[in-house]
């Protein structure tokens, strides 16, 4: 199960991504993925919302269940993966690269706060 | 400290994810569900299903006894090996179980019942028996047999090709008859809306079997597509679909109830005495969103919920069953809730896949 150290992570299983213009990318993990099984629809933001952290802001469904999509930050969303709604067996085969949605945060600085790699990985080695 | 079945080293060394059902350490898939699903549809796949109990009822009162305890009437079987599926009832019209009741001889059959009741279900018919017909009726729960079901449009020849000696025994075989060869029983039956048989054998066999039939390129399958599997063939699932909760006849079961003559099974009377409010019925979800158990579904003759529900991988489209009120028709366009949003969803006819064909 691979946990990237270039990625911030959310404990509810999100990654997420702090790209050059200072937005955020935000995806869920393999380990999300794997737990969940064969994703078959995604239910994502729409661009201009804003989200308090810690907000529902998207569903991940698999054939079993469906899972809630955190904001690990607050801010503005700027954009949803389309491509993945239209696709969404990418999260399983993907889940780094099969984005879900990117927010602009309303301070930058919050995403300090959030978990590094080492940090993320001892939360899935406990689950 | 949860039960296992004879096969379950080999779901453990295979990778299997397991998880608890009905108290019993099962495999919910191998891999992937969503290619589990499809394998059965087109080729071939094995369940292990030996959390299913076999119960043998057998003596002079057997024939009699049935007749009383299913709301099916197994007076029906006459040719050795054919097979019923029934409801058993409470005497207030609830579903204590749906099974399967074979027929080998008038004092001579063997019933299958599902995993999270077994227990339930013996003692009601130990009950009965005692009630109805004292000693002409011995019942036989059977732990030392194993179950696998091998379904999909190869799996019969498959299973003939494994197993010697099953071809000349069991390819003559109607859907809903059994062939018994010594000890493993072929049933030509399943929970997939696919061909294939149900293997009944002793439980030291089970390994042995189960490679040889992996040998010949069945695939093991899990629990989650055995789910959406017989979602899509409209078979029911007990404890979702139905319960002691609700009877046959608002569980889309009334063509399991036998009432014609006077025969006096358990439930006949509360069935009779009042005509059905609600139905089940089949959901096909229009718009985009995947129905899962007890969403919300509004119609014209007011609200109803889904029993089941799930994506459908044949269809690739969500799919359901739901309890709403009679007078709600095939072809209605009614709304599921959800979360929060109303959504459009037709009700259609079961089943939704057949034999590989998508029939909505």
């Amino acid at each position: 199960m691979s946990i990237p150290s270039n990625l911030r992570y959310a404990e509810s299983h999100e990654w997420i991504r702090k790209e050059p213009d200072n937005t955020l990318t935000i995806g869920i993990t393999d380990h999300a993925q794997g737990a969940l099984g064969d994703i078959v629809f995604l239910e994502l933001p729409e661009a201009g919302r804003v989200v308090k952290a810690g907000e529902e802001v998207a569903v991940v469904e698999s054939v079993k269940a469906a899972s809630d999509i955190y904001a690990p930050v607050a801010g503005e969303i700027i954009e949803a993966n389309t491509a993945a709604v239209d696709a969404p067996e990418s999260i399983n085969t993907d889940p780094y690269g099969a984005w879900l949605f990117k927010i602009k945060p309303a301070n930058l600085d919050d995403i300090d706060a959030l978990l590094d790699a080492a940090g993320y990985a001892k939360i899935v080695d406990a689950a | 400290m949860a039960k296992q079945t004879p096969l379950y080293p080999v779901h453990a060394a295979s990778g299997a994810k397991i998880v608890d059902f009905a108290g019993w350490d099962m495999p919910i898939h191998y891999g992937s569900q969503l290619e589990e699903h499809k394998t059965v549809r087109a080729d071939a796949g094995m369940f292990d299903v030996s959390h299913m109990l076999p119960i043998d009822v057998c003596g002079a009162g057997a024939q009699a006894f049935l007749s009383i305890l299913l709301a099916n009437n197994v007076a029906k079987l006459s040719e050795e090996g054919r097979a019923l599926y029934s409801c058993m009832l409470q005497e207030d019209g609830g579903v204590i179980d749906d099974l399967i009741v074979y027929f080998f001889a008038q004092d001579d059959y063997r019933i299958v019942v599902n995993a999270g009741t077994a227990d339930k279900d013996v003692a009601w018919m130990r009950e009965q028996a005692s009630k109805l017909h004292g000693g002409n009726v011995t019942i036989n729960p059977r732990r030392d047999l194993a179950i696998i079901a091998v379904q999909g449009p190869n799996a019969q020849a498959k299973v003939w090709a494994a197993l010697p000696g099953t071809e000349a025994a069991a390819s003559h075989l109607k859907y809903f008859q059994a062939a018994r060869m010594d000890e493993l029983m072929v049933c030509f039956t399943g929970y997939t809306g696919e061909a294939g048989y149900e293997l009944i054998f002793p439980a030291g066999r089970a390994i042995e079997v189960w490679n040889a039939l992996a040998a010949q390129g069945v695939a093991p399958i899990g629990l989650g597509a055995r789910d959406t599997l017989r979602l899509e063939a409209g078979m029911n699932l007990y404890g979702q679909d139905m319960d002691e909760s609700v009877g046959p006849l608002e569980s889309g079961l009334a063509w399991t109830v036998d009432f014609s003559g006077e025969r006096a099974f358990i439930g006949r009377a509360a069935l009779e005495a009042k005509a059905p409010a609600r139905q089940l019925v089949g959901l096909l979800l229009e718009d985009r969103g995947v129905l899962r158990s007890h969403t919300p579904v509004f119609t014209a003759h007011g609200e109803g919920e889904t029993t089941s529900g799930s994506f459908a991988p044949s269809m690739n489209a969500s799919i359901a069953f739901a309890r709403v009120p009679a007078g709600v028709e095939v072809g209605d366009k009614v709304e599921v809730e959800i979360r929060g949003k109303r959504l459009a969803a037709r009700v259609v006819k079961l089943p939704f896949v057949r034999r590989g064909k998508v029939l909505v």
